[in-house]
């Protein structure tokens, strides 16, 4: 991981649409009108761009790319789940990610010292948990879409339909409070704004029902993981090793 | 220029037999473009609430940058993303070699080889919100306003794939430029505002440095009829400026290229 830091650098900066939505709202004065001032929304996209480095899930291209170039059908033969590698690999990868976040959030700071803030230790732990939770979420999501390569050949096609509501619905663009109600209430039947909103939340010191947060998160982990399971057993089934 | 249209005419009719075979995907691109919009004007909406407006766009004028941007998503979705992508495994598998051997200039073959026909509801759709958004705000066409929006969509997307071409040349030296696309990626959706509603700066930055507000607000300007003529020509040399930049950065991109495992 350490060769590619440049890539990784890049990476990094490709989550800059927390910053962008960031500088629109601040500069439009909305924030006001859900509850948020400037300092308020400044900590909450940080938390967001934050949150996303270290939930960001990208297993359906890299299995899509496995399955397809036959690299498969050795992993499928070794006695450690394949989806575990992935994991793995997305584990290092964030490691490798801090030291970028860290010297964006210091620029951010720098650009807006009045937002500077430390969370507590406890709020630390907290959205350090969450975003573990949330990356799971991500994780087995796109698992769900990896696994239907087994039936189609293009599945990563079928990731815009989760990147579509995720992207809308989590609160990478907007705080969720932003929300009218009724879209609020929809919006939280759904896993995605247990990926972003509800960690940045946490990490930004903003009020959060934290309990019924983590249930949510509990929740959601224990339905997609059977699901992924059961899936993921029906297609190895159906697995013809492609380009072997 | 002749045997030039010819062979897009070729390369487009082939890209259409085969994907045919992947109608699903015609599909999935459908649900996700109508979900997009969707989620982009819901957001939209959000800046307006009690009655705001946003860097001094209407309701109705901010609509048609969307339409604006939904126009270009769609053109990059049907050309520029099928082929500009594609540059980098043409350098990590040699096969770029082939391409420049072929008796016809080696960025038009690389540029328009594929159209993902998956792109054309977007672009239809785009252009059908820009105008029924620009009827609600109260713009009277004119042919010269009209011919104005040509232009300044010309000059858009021209800036658009030079940037993006530009990058994927640069795969001759780095073999991996995807993240190098998402981050471009990543600033172009800020045109999805109009430039106004940004701070300063950043109006600053997507003038001049990424010229995003070329992208979309000034050909919506274009269309409501207050594009000012000296943006127009300024737009013009820019445009020209960036493509002639691609040009010879390919060609001394070539000269670098040292084909890979032959």
């Amino acid at each position: 991981m350490l060769e590619y830091r440049i890539e990784i650098a890049l990476w990094a900066l490709s989550g800059v649409l927390p910053f962008i939505m960031f500088s629109l709202w601040s500069q439009n004065d909305v924030g006001n009108s859900f509850g948020l001032n400037d300092i308020g929304l400044a900590r909450y996209f940080l938390s967001a761009f934050l949150v996303r480095q270290f939930s960001v899930v990208w297993v359906v291209f890299s299995f899509e790319e496995d399955s397809l170039s036959g690299r498969l059908s050795p992993y499928l033969l070794q006695p450690l789940h394949p989806l575990l590698r992935y994991v793995a690999a997305h584990l290092a990868e964030q490691a490798t990610r801090l030291p970028f976040a860290i010297a964006i959030a210091i620029t951010f700071f720098i650009l807006n010292p009045s937002s500077f803030w430390l969370p507590s230790l406890s709020q630390l732990f907290l959205a350090y948990l969450s975003t573990h939770f949330a990356f799971t979420i991500a994780f087995l999501l796109q698992s769900l879409v990896a696994a239907l390569c087994f039936w189609t050949e293009k599945s990563s096609a079928l990731e815009r339909l989760i990147f579509v509501p995720y992207l809308f619905l989590s609160g990478l663009l907007v705080p969720l409070s932003a929300f009218p109600s009724n879209v609020l209430k929809v919006a939280m039947l759904t896993p995605f704004p247990y990926l972003i909103n509800f960690p940045a939340k946490i990490l930004s010191g903003m009020p959060v029902d934290i309990f019924n947060g983590f249930l949510a998160q509990i929740l959601w982990i224990s339905i997609l993981v059977p699901s992924v399971n059961i899936l993921w057993k029906l297609g190895v089934k159906r697995y013809t090793a492609m380009g072997a | 220029m002749h045997r030039y249209f010819k062979t897009i005419r070729l390369f487009w009719s082939t890209a259409f037999a085969s994907q045919l075979e992947y109608q699903l995907n015609f599909l999935i691109e459908l649900i996700a473009m109508v979900g997009t919009l969707l989620g982009s004007v819901f957001i939209l909406s959000l800046f307006f609430t009690g009655g705001r407006q946003l860097g001094d766009w209407t309701w109705e004028s901010a609509l048609v940058i969307q339409g604006v941007y939904t126009f270009l998503d769609g053109l990059t979705n049907a050309l520029l993303r099928p082929n500009l992508t594609e540059i980098v495994n043409y350098v990590r598998e040699g096969t770029l070699d082939y391409v420049l051997l072929k008796p016809i200039d080696s960025q038009f073959w690389l540029s328009v080889k594929k159209f993902s026909f998956a792109g054309l509801p977007e672009i239809i759709l785009g252009l059908s919100i820009v105008f029924w958004a620009a009827i609600q705000s109260g713009s009277t066409f004119s042919s010269y306003s009209l011919f104005v929006f040509i232009i300044s969509l010309l000059i858009g997307f021209i800036i658009l794939y030079s940037v993006w071409f530009l990058i994927a040349a640069s795969s001759i030296w780095f073999v991996k430029t995807w993240n190098a696309t998402e981050v471009l990626r990543a600033l172009l959706a800020a045109g999805r505002y109009p430039i106004s509603a940004y701070p300063v700066i950043l109006r600053f930055i997507f003038t001049l440095v990424l010229p995003v507000a070329f992208l979309t607000t000034f050909p919506a300007e274009a269309i409501l009829g207050e594009l000012k003529f000296n943006i127009l020509f300024f737009g013009l040399i820019l445009s020209s400026l960036f493509f002639i930049f691609s040009r010879l950065f390919w060609k001394f991109a070539l000269k670098h290229y040292t084909s890979a495992s032959s």
